[in-house]
């Protein structure tokens, strides 16, 4: 299907996600370049209002420039959770299907390891883990993908497992075809659907949950901007009825929204397909 | 007259948003005490001018036209609590799938006595007495507590019985019958088809009756409809349309089910398969008992039986799907592995299947030219543009144009699917097809194109078919010997012409004789010949 029809096809709410998605994009990919000021000087006074001349979204808890922070954290916020979901997409899915057309001892395995991690509430796995290794980058991103990864493999195997025992499966298996081929050529394009929407969903998620543990301390260590963080630092301005804390929490409600509207349609257009076929 | 249908128009959407016609003006007209059989293929429009009798649509249709009166009140467009008081009332339907047509979670006798409550027709004790009473005359068992049994307490067949009760219980007018037998199996339908004819009999009922198997219909119907897409082909008496068909379509519908074909050429033939005495289990059920048959090369066997008769596991064992307790499978006089891992490429290349339904046999996310070409890539090598010549061939040769090597399966029809599935097997050059049921989920003229262009495979190539089927109608068709099953053993074996002419073995015979023909008197016969 070509774009240009993808696009005709739009409603108009899947194409103003769209436009914030690409927007977001944007705004991560070059954040840096187009904040006015760095991300840990304090440039004005503390909690200037929304308005402010020079700071057009005004100061934070600091008197650091809000604009320039959201600008730097959508960087990071945004880059990390999408590594994050990338990262546990590709390895659960990939060892979800395998295990599915395994099946057997193998499948016991890693479904029954799957299911220990999966008993331990995320925040607080990621947490246990965090303090015990210390809070750097690597550590948050392969922690965040693994959690994420075990709920993906279950979600891959149980998509897998219902695929496995269709008829166009037995006939590669009796054509010879190896375990991979059928994961890639057999399974995948027909689970994707469902492992598209799951995306949307678990990109969200990643993004909430470092925002959390930003917010408990141990994600995104300061002085450097993340959302989530900037929710935390801001959060009694609350108190003196200053909107500092609402501008990243809005950031984040926005991207979810619109990723979801975009998923959303995909979804549609997957199951009309389907549908036909 | 109580049923009258004229000029009706029906329209509906497609997965894009466009109207399409289903019903394109079609008029009928049914008395009391009559029954007429609607027939046609899937997408006739048949089961949508059923329910246009109850003044009903489908989601997403509409009447664009037309007239439906029921003793000349017109139903299109009559007020929703007009026709709430007249369906399950004056009009009854009983649908295709009884199972799913019954509530699992209450007891038969409530959910049949809760139409007769609905429509205020008096106290429960009445609707009971009668329900009883039809209980019997359907011929259920123990009719005075059948009621009390729950939906998954009784078989399919007494189901579907007891929803034709539920239909009956508030003395319709008019009943509408959607392919009431089509899930059941062959002995068990003659017993409902009989019971449901003598019941609108004793009512003084009218009927419609939808269904694709012209012999069904010709045991039931004082007249026949044939329609084709949504436009009515032929209308006549039942007798007239089975032995003087006018149109036609119509004639083809009959031919189909007379169709036989004959064996060709008879010399010394080599033994291509042979299985020797295996016995094989699902874990500690064991499906088979010491079944052994063998195929000659260019020959078709058949393997008939009831469902349970063991078949299908059959043709797991042959393909390695499922490895055999003991016994053994040759081919071309080597030993096959029992388990499909130790199975050599080129063993699996010579030995195909085909499965039953072909929605679920080809991935609906490859195109033809992927589903076609991998058997050739993967077994012969191919690739580049010898690949795409073969493909083109292939397609050639089981008569689809070569553009659609770029379609997906959801672009195709039941029968084209199927012809796919049949050139992926070819594309492996293969000496044995297992044809698993293969024409069971098709239309009877599209099965026939199908039976006819594996004929014409097997004069072409010399392939041998191993033929797993219920329809004894395809067995008369193309097969060549025959392997009578039964609750996994093989009970009768030979020829053609020996195992399915008299003197039968029982079961065989039984199998024969229930299968509805395509005379108005046979289902007498039958029954006659049973007492």
């Amino acid at each position: 299907m070509s774009v240009a029809l993808l696009l005709r096809r739009m409603p108009w709410i899947t194409r103003l996600g769209l436009l914030l998605v690409f927007l977001f994009a944007f705004l991560a990919a070059f954040g840096p370049w187009l904040a006015p000021y760095p991300e840990a000087e304090p440039v004005a006074d503390v909690w200037q209002p929304i308005g402010t001349v020079g700071f057009p979204l005004g100061t934070d808890t600091l008197g650091r420039d809000m604009l320039s922070r959201l600008l730097y954290g959508a960087q990071r916020s945004i880059g990390l959770a999408l590594v994050i979901t990338v990262l546990s997409f590709t390895v659960g899915s990939v060892c979800g299907f395998l295990a599915a057309i395994a099946g057997g001892w193998a499948d016991q395995a890693a479904s029954r390891v799957v299911d220990v991690f999966m008993s331990f509430p995320a925040l607080i796995l990621a947490l246990l883990v965090l303090s015990v290794m210390g809070s750097s980058l690597p550590v948050l991103v392969l922690t965040l993908a693994f959690i994420d990864g075990t709920r993906v493999f279950r979600l891959a195997r149980a998509v897998a497992v219902d695929l496995n025992v269709m008829e166009f499966v037995e006939a590669a298996k009796l054509r010879g075809e190896g375990i991979w081929w059928i994961a890639r050529k057999e399974i995948l394009p027909n689970a994707l659907p469902m492992l598209l929407a799951e995306f949307g969903v678990r990109f969200c998620f990643s993004f909430l949950l470092i925002s959390a543990l930003s917010f408990l301390g141990l994600g995104i260590q300061p002085p450097a901007a993340d959302w989530g963080g900037m929710v935390k630092d801001n959060a009694q301005a609350i108190a003196f009825g200053l909107p500092a804390p609402l501008l990243p929490a809005g950031c984040i409600a926005l991207l979810t929204i619109s990723v979801n509207l975009v998923v959303d349609f995909l979804l549609d257009q997957a199951s009309r397909r389907s549908r036909r076929g | 007259m109580l049923l009258q249908i004229e000029d009706l128009r029906i329209d509906g959407t497609d997965v894009d948003g466009n109207s399409v016609e289903i019903v394109k003006g079609v008029s009928l007209e049914v008395d009391r005490g009559q029954v007429l059989g609607l027939i046609g293929e899937s997408g006739a429009g048949k089961s949508t001018i059923g329910l246009a009798a109850l003044g009903y649509v489908r989601p997403g249709c509409h009447f664009a036209g037309g007239s439906v009166r029921l003793d000349g009140q017109e139903l299109v467009g009559a007020p929703v609590g007009q026709l709430l008081d007249i369906r399950g009332r004056r009009v009854a339907y009983v649908a295709q799938s009884a199972a799913a047509a019954f509530n699992p979670a209450h007891r038969l006798l409530d959910q049949i006595c809760e139409v007769h409550r609905r429509h205020g027709l008096g106290p429960r004790a009445e609707a009971e007495r009668f329900a009883v009473e039809l209980f019997g005359k359907l011929g259920l068992p123990d009719p005075e507590r059948f009621g009390q049994r729950y939906p998954h307490q009784v078989s399919g067949g007494q189901l579907q019985r007891a929803m034709t009760v539920m239909a009956l219980i508030t003395r319709p007018d008019l009943v509408v019958f959607d392919e009431p037998t089509t899930a059941l199996d062959v002995t068990t339908q003659i017993e409902v088809l009989a019971a449901m004819r003598r019941a609108i009999r004793e009512q003084g009922a009218a009927a419609l009756y939808v269904t694709h198997d012209l012999a069904v219909v010709a045991q039931m119907a004082d007249r026949i409809l044939v329609l084709r897409h949504g436009a009515a082909v032929e209308l006549g008496e039942t007798r007239q349309i089975l032995e003087q068909p006018r149109q036609d379509y119509t004639r083809a519908l009959v031919s189909v089910r007379r169709g036989a074909h004959e064996r060709h050429g008879g010399h010394e033939r080599s033994v291509v398969l042979a299985v020797d005495r295996v016995d094989a289990a699902y874990g500690a059920q064991q499906v088979l008992f010491d079944v052994s048959l063998r195929v000659e090369r260019a020959a078709t066997v058949a393997v008939v039986g009831e469902s349970g008769s063991g078949k299908s596991t059959l043709a797991r064992v042959i393909t390695g799907l499922l490895p055999p307790r003991s016994g053994q499978v040759r081919f071309g006089g080597e030993v096959l592995s029992n388990d499909l891992a130790g199975r050599s490429k080129d063993h699996r290349r010579r030995l195909q299947l085909i499965y039953q339904m072909p929605d679920v046999a080809v991935n609906p996310r490859q195109t033809v030219r992927e589903i076609i070409g991998r058997p050739l890539a993967f077994y012969l090598g191919m690739h580049g543009d010898a690949l795409r010549r073969r493909v083109k061939e292939l397609l050639a040769r089981i008569e689809l144009p070569a553009h659609f090597a770029d379609r997906f399966p959801g672009e195709l029809s039941g029968g084209q699917k199927q012809r796919i599935c049949i050139a992926r097997a070819l594309a492996a050059e293969p000496e044995l097809i297992i044809c698993d049921e293969v024409t069971s989920a098709l239309d009877p003229l599209v099965a026939d194109e199908i039976l006819n262009l594996l004929l014409r495979l097997q004069e072409e190539s010399g392939l041998s078919y191993l033929f797993i089927t219920h329809d004894l109608a395809t067995v008369r068709a193309i097969a060549h010997e025959v392997v009578v099953m039964q609750r996994g053993r093989v009970v009768d074996s030979g020829g053609k012409d020996q195992v399915m002419a008299p003197p039968f073995h029982d079961y065989t015979g039984k199998l024969i004789r229930s299968v509805p023909e395509m005379r108005t008197d046979w289902l007498d016969e039958v029954l006659a010949g049973r007492v």
